[in-house]
């Protein structure tokens, strides 16, 4: 943008800072190919004494800065307001750190599990994420969770809500009654705060340190003292597991000791089982391959989804048949984009050619009614539609009463494809009409009469001299007209009934209703490439240089 | 002059004494309703009272209920919440409070008890289906149908709707299968305590789209609730499915030839949630709000303007004649004896699971 080379108008018409320092190298190189014997001249100087070519360098240097300022509060105010919003929305249609932050333990302990066994995964898992949902329950983010990974397997949404109400009341008591027995001072905080602190204990208990940590940073957060708050099961329960598999070698506190020494005799709760009471669907491998393919930070999921994909534990697959639709409302928005267009040019063309050659007075008057629909408001517009096509609406009155159709068959023009293409064709109409006048209003009416008296026909005069000059107002007016009509989103959703719809309208039902943000970004994502990838087309079939809005 | 502002000083400190409790709380607050009839009668029965009470409390309307859930979290994301008090559907509660944007309460603390004692959480009862979810009225998705298009029998049944037969000519359905694929079941001789059970496998599903499919093509969906009381005004439609309070200002408002199809009524619930997070200024006047305009009367209130259950046992015998026409409210209830024969409750736990699920099928199933 702020490269002044490449507008070329300006290099033609007035010399720039730029041009003289490419006189200046090339003066400098003609003087050195003109000194022979090494008696060069110095380089050409500027009047204040400093060479020509730096100060003329200092001189675009500034001019360029200048260019900045001048164009930097909107540099800043598009960056911010509009480029920075939709990279953050494009960001989310990979974004999946959701999984591995609520259930950080679970993650690393499901590396091992095959999904394809066809059995749940044993105990420790278990262990892992009786300690993650225990916390992900108090931070209140397991329904948040089982809401993202309902989108890839149903039912999970209520398996986090009604084990989270269970998480808190497992039988795991029985570690904290065996081992409280054992020794009452287990159950002062104030033991566990200092045993916590010591990095011997710690490295002979890391499952209870990491879930220590964890739990009393929580605790933290909400202004609670870990060191007066009762100690939870779930931490005993670490302790137990933690004891039961390192026996505690290590620790330094001697009273670990103590415990490590009985734990081979404690009375023991299956976890897997206290899961399965909670809900018997924590014993389908199916929920376990779920979490384990979307545990990545990043994933491809919700672009797959996006083509009528999915992800699953076993790989990536087609969606069933009877889901599949991205494809066919991606198909549907190009094809009834191009309809649009290619209407708005029929009906435009010949609208801003009256308008270009009659007289300004009049060609100003009409100007007005083809503007008057930009002054009221779209939905208004759409409405109208509504009463003119629908059944009992305006055209099919009037067609009945001239007898023309039958009352028991009255034509159906609306909440179909029809319906969308005749009102966005009207909306979208001036967006075509415009450029396409400004166009036509700059082409001279001589050609036409030089072609005439040449001996050519109507026909010929105006398809080889009259059109090709009209065709950047076509292709501005076009380029215009398809991009909108691809991202419209109210007319269809009016309009449209069901065979109607663009994939704007899943967009705004998945950003809206169902919450899917990062399947609705990934459709944008593809909506994006898809209009770039037009415009490309655009660009190499037509040339972006033949487009003139004026 | 010294003397004279130490009076005046004395003087507006002693009119401020008694403000001091009334100062601990925002003197503005934002609501977040549907707009149109039902927020008129929120307007109504609520903020008026209350800002007759409390004269300099401005309180801000929002008409964004129908995207409150995606803005709400949008503004949580971007941390800062300007909205005080939101009026969803219970389903959009229930994911609100899944998602941590609601603030949890505790009934017997936040809301005022019955006339006659018996406590808030009792009052409510069930209803109060989320730790987030203050019920405010029972409303139902019913149908209604032309009077003049049905010839000499018309329908009382669920069943009709399928009937291209006895009733043709075009029915509107709403765009989402909640509600459409039990209805759908229902008609396709699956008993009522089944139908979920049925609608939970994916032969259910095919049954209840196959259904909906023997009228696919006579059926205009529709997306807005306004949309069934026009196409019904216009005669596009013999019969279609919206909210009652929709149907009612059709048939007793508007005075179109328009009657009632009660069966299998849908009941939902809609009341008010807390954004989680407020500051306590604001969070203190919403509280001092939310007392206020649950409280029985008020609930009774809001029924002279709409057709709407209020969701307080206590406030049913309370309803009594609607504003403006001045007839009886009781009989245009869904909560009716009358008109509550054969009702559904909204499985909330149900569709928070298969409703994606669900979704992509009918949406699918649709766009065929």
């Amino acid at each position: 943008m702020s490269d002044l080379k490449s507008t070329g108008q300006q290099t033609a018409d007035a010399p720039t800072p730029e041009d003289a320092l490419h006189e200046a190298a090339s003066l400098d190189a003609r003087e050195a190919a003109h000194a022979p014997g090494g008696k060069a001249a110095g380089p050409v100087l500027a009047a204040d004494g400093t060479p020509l070519k730096r100060s003329l360098a200092r001189a675009l240097r500034r001019q360029k800065m200048r260019a900045l300022a001048l164009i930097a509060p909107l540099l800043i105010f598009v960056l911010l307001t509009f480029i920075a919003p939709i990279a953050d929305m494009l960001f989310r249609s990979v974004e999946n750190q959701i999984v591995s932050e609520t259930l950080p333990e679970t993650v690393v302990a499901l590396k091992d599990w095959d999904s394809e066994g066809g059995v749940p995964p044993a105990d420790p898992v278990f262990a892992a994420l009786y300690v993650d949902l225990f916390i992900a329950e108090a931070q209140k983010l397991h329904t948040r969770l089982g809401t993202r990974l309902n989108y890839e397997k149903t039912g999970v949404s209520s398996l986090f809500r009604k084990t989270g109400r269970r998480v808190g009341r497992f039988d795991t008591d029985t570690y904290t009654d065996q081992i409280t027995a054992l020794d009452p001072s287990w159950e002062d905080p104030a033991t566990w705060v200092a045993m916590m602190e010591s990095d011997a204990n710690r490295a002979a208990l890391p499952f209870t340190a990491r879930s220590w940590d964890r739990w009393t940073a929580y605790q933290l957060s909400e202004g609670d003292d870990p060191a007066k708050e009762d100690i939870e099961d779930v931490l005993f329960t670490t302790l137990y597991l933690d004891l039961r598999e390192t026996g505690g070698t290590g620790a330094a506190d001697a009273r670990i000791a103590q415990i490590a020494a009985a734990v081979g005799d404690f009375d023991t709760v299956s976890l897997s089982e206290q899961f399965a009471d909670a809900d018997k669907d924590w014993l389908d491998p199916e929920v376990w391959g779920t979490i384990k393919a979307f545990a990545p930070n990043y994933t491809p999921g919700y672009f797959l989804n996006s083509v009528d994909m999915q992800k699953t534990p076993h790989g990536i697959e087609a969606r069933p048949e009877n889901q599949q639709i991205y494809m066919k409302l991606f198909k549907r928005t190009i094809f009834m984009s191009m309809v649009i267009t290619l209407s708005c040019i029929m009906l435009g063309y010949p609208v801003a050619w009256i308008l270009a050659n009659l007289p300004t007075r009049t060609a100003n008057l009409l100007m007005i009614l083809v503007l008057l629909p930009f002054w009221t408001s779209l939905l208004v517009r759409t409405s109208a539609w509504k009463v003119m096509l629908q059944q009992q609406g305006v055209i099919n009155d009037t067609l009945v009463w001239l007898g023309i159709v039958g009352d028991a068959d009255r034509l159906v023009m609306i909440n179909n494809q029809f319906g969308t293409i005749v009102a966005m064709t009207h909306i979208l109409l001036p967006f075509m009409i415009l450029p396409l006048y400004s166009v036509m209003q700059t082409i001279q009416p001589t050609y036409l009469r030089a072609a005439k008296s040449l001996g050519a026909t109507n026909w010929t005069a105006f398809w080889r001299v009259y059109f090709p000059q009209s065709v950047p107002g076509i292709g501005a007016g076009s380029v215009l007209v398809c991009i909108l009509s691809i991202g419209y989103y109210i007319t269809p959703e009016i309009v449209g009934g069901t065979t109607g719809t663009f994939i704007s309208n899943r967009i705004a039902y998945h950003i809206s209703s169902s919450l899917n943000w990062g399947l609705a970004a990934a459709l944008g994502s593809i909506l994006l490439a898809a209009v770039m990838l037009l415009y490309w087309v655009y660009d190499k079939i037509v040339g972006i240089d033949n487009v003139k809005l004026g | 002059m010294k003397i004279k502002s130490l009076a005046a000083l004395a003087a507006s400190t002693a009119l401020l004494a008694p403000m001091a409790m009334a100062a601990d709380m925002a003197d503005s607050m934002t609501l977040v309703s549907w707009g149109g009839a039902y927020q008129k009668s929120q307007v109504n029965a609520y903020s008026e009272p209350y800002m007759a009470m409390h004269p300099d409390v401005e309180v801000v309307w929002d008409e964004s209920s129908a995207e409150a859930v995606a803005k709400l979290r949008a503004m949580n994301e971007a941390g800062n919440v300007t909205w005080d008090l939101v009026d969803v559907v219970a389903a959009d509660a229930i994911r609100l409070c899944d998602e941590g944007l609601a603030m949890e309460y505790d009934p017997d603390d936040l809301l005022a008890a019955a006339p006659d004692g018996t406590s808030a959480g009792d009052d409510f009862g069930d209803l109060i289906v989320s730790d987030c979810f203050i019920p405010q009225i029972v409303y139902s998705t019913a149908f209604g149908y032309r009077t003049d298009l049905v010839g000499d029998t018309p329908p009382d049944d669920i069943c009709d709707v399928f009937d291209l037969e006895t009733y043709p000519g075009k029915r509107s359905l709403e765009k989402r299968p909640i509600n459409n694929m039990e209805w759908a079941l229902l008609c396709d001789g699956v008993a009522k305590d089944e139908v979920y059970d049925v609608l939970a496998t994916p032969e259910g599903q095919e049954k209840a789209l196959a259904k909906l499919g023997t009228i696919k093509d006579s059926v205009i969906w529709w997306s807005a609730g306004a949309d069934t009381p026009q196409l019904l005004a216009d005669g596009e439609i013999v019969m279609g499915s919206t909210y009652n309070g929709r149907l009612f200002s059709v048939i007793e408002e508007q005075k179109q030839p328009v009657a009632m199809l009660w069966d299998a009524q849908v009941f939902d619930l809609d009341g008010w949630i807390i954004p989680a997070g407020l500051p306590a200024d604001r969070l203190a006047r919403v509280k001092d709000f939310v007392m206020f305009a649950t409280d029985t009367q008020r609930l009774a209130d809001q029924a002279k303007y709409i057709s709407y259950g209020p969701a307080r046992a206590s406030s049913a015998p309370l309803v009594g004649k609607h504003a403006d026409l001045g007839i009886d409210m009781a009989p245009h209830m869904p909560t009716d004896p009358n008109n509550a024969k054969n009702t559904f409750l909204y499985n909330y736990e149900f569709w928070a699971d298969y409703r994606d699920d669900i979704d992509a099928k009918f949406q699918a199933w649709l766009a065929q």
